[in-house]
């Protein structure tokens, strides 16, 4: 095979393809923000005493989870607006990852809640806490401490699915690559590039994630 | 006549179908040191908890300091407390588990302080004075920026029971808060304990250490299947019991 690189074409549009990456890493941040209030929330329903809630609780984390996530952004952003619900590209797409990682985030954060021990909860309210300070004092904020390994790989994840969002004209790295791609035919060099780009900002947010994780981590 | 800090009478408590205190009648008065011993099951556990809220009751009272804890009568019903009002009944009593309890993620200070602003309402200064001073009164004031995970298992007791005391409470539960310490850490414990009813405390306590029982309380009182079989002074208790089922759990406990 004789193939002759040229990543010139590739260079000269690379600003776009840092920028998509940009818009990637703040879609994954700012869903997964919102799908760690969503996670919380269905997670404390599954752990109701109210069967009703706990019903919409596992109703929602298996819908979502057993949908594909190009269907449910498809879905968002073409199905929805028929019902009235208006939304731009981006907030269409950021609604669709919150509550796909917010089904997720849900079991995460629902082991971490039963792993903990019952006493934790008790001590709260025997100094006087109500139920409420008890969680938004103690249990949530050590649970969340001890998950914090498995939100990482979530946000991960989560950040590599933002491509997805090119399905739906999202400017972000893999919607450029393809633009790119399309306007120079020069496949490998574009994918290569926009591979190693995914590649180098994964193991960089890996890195700084667990450099969080240690700082956070409970000291034994 | 004085209100007593406790007052229990015609408890009963059922899990589901089971009735695990059948009508339970316990009057402490201020600086008064009650054990409760019994085989395993008895309900000595569920008693304390009753006593805090962490169980609902069913039937009977109880008061602390005059104050029906978790519910009132309201038009012949029997009523359960708002929230708010539980809570605030409960930082009434404080309590020692056996499993410490401590907030893993804050340091020892901390874990004492919580109560102290978000309850207690103190500032943080008066707050970490008032933990200090609590945390050097059971030993650990130099451990006090050490977290529960740093910490023995003994030395975690000691800030747990700084935690309870540190609110000022008018009646402190202990729930078996050496069984889960290796053997040459009990006493450190034990001897918090011993300077809290020298100092006056109420306490309800429930434990395996029946030296430490005869020597510490003025009253001993000896659960079986949910009942109060046999009370009176340690020595009466100890030296004198009535029945055989009091005698064959004293000798089974090797006293
Ligand atoms: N949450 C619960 N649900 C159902 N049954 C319970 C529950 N907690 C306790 N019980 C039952 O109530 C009875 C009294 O238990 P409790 O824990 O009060 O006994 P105990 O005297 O403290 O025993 P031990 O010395 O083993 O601590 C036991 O038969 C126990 O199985
Ligand atoms: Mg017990």
């Amino acid at each position: 095979m004789d193939y002759d690189f040229n990543f010139a074409a590739v260079w000269r549009d690379f600003d776009l393809l840092l920028s998509g990456l940009g818009l990637g890493l703040v879609l994954a941040v700012v869903s997964i923000a919102i799908g760690c209030l969503i996670g919380l929330l269905a997670a404390f329903g599954m752990l109701s005493r109210h069967a009703p809630v706990r019903w919409v609780s596992t109703a929602y984390v298996s819908a979502i989870r057993n949908t594909p996530i190009l269907v449910l952004i498809l879905f968002t952003y073409f199905a929805l607006p028929q019902l009235g619900v208006r939304l731009g590209k981006i907030e269409s797409f950021i609604v669709t990852l919150a509550i796909y990682s917010g089904a997720y985030l849900t079991e995460v954060f629902r082991s971490g809640l039963v792993s903990l021990p019952p006493g934790l909860r008790e001590a709260g309210l025997t100094i006087g806490l109500t139920e409420f300070r008890t969680k938004i004092l103690i249990t949530i904020p050590v649970m969340f401490r001890n998950v914090l390994p498995a939100l990482g790989n979530n946000f991960i994840s989560l950040f590599k699915d933002t491509s997805l969002a090119a399905a739906i004209a999202v400017p972000e790295l893999t919607f450029y690559a393809r633009k790119i791609n399309v306007e120079t035919f020069r496949v490998i060099e574009t994918w290569l590039v926009a591979s190693l780009m995914y590649v180098l900002a994964c193991s960089i947010i890996a890195a700084l994630l667990r450099q969080v994780e240690a700082r956070l981590a409970i000291p034994r | 006549m004085t209100v007593p800090v406790l007052e229990i009478r015609n408890l009963h408590k059922r899990f589901g179908s089971v009735e695990v205190l059948k009508g339970i009648d316990l009057t402490m008065q201020k600086s008064d040191v009650v054990s409760l011993i019994g085989a395993s099951g008895s309900g000595k556990t569920t008693l304390l908890r009753c006593v805090n809220l962490l169980e609902d009751y069913e039937e009977g009272v109880v008061a602390v300091a005059g104050e029906q804890i978790g519910y009132v009568e309201r038009n012949g019903k029997r009523v359960r407390l708002r929230e708010r009002e539980i809570a605030r009944q409960r930082a009434m009593t404080g309590m020692a588990f056996q499993q410490f309890n401590l907030f893993p993620h804050m340091s020892a200070i901390r874990n004492v302080m919580l109560g102290l602003v978000k309850t207690r309402k103190m500032s943080k200064d008066e707050a970490y004075a008032t933990a200090e001073s609590w945390l050097e009164r059971v030993g650990m004031a130099d451990r006090k920026d050490h977290y529960p995970g740093q910490l023995s298992g003994g030395q975690q007791q000691r800030v747990a029971i700084a935690r309870a005391i540190a609110m000022n409470p008018q009646l402190m539960l202990f729930d078996e808060v050496t069984s889960a310490l290796d053997p040459e850490l009990v006493g450190e414990v034990l001897s918090v304990i011993k300077g809290l009813a020298a100092d006056g405390m109420t306490m309800l306590l429930v434990t395996h250490e029946m030296q430490f029982a005869h020597d510490v309380s003025n009253k001993v009182v000896f659960m079986q299947d949910g009942r109060i079989a046999e009370e009176g002074s340690p020595d009466q208790l100890f030296y004198h019991p009535k029945s055989e089922r009091l005698a064959a759990f004293l000798k089974n406990s090797k006293f």
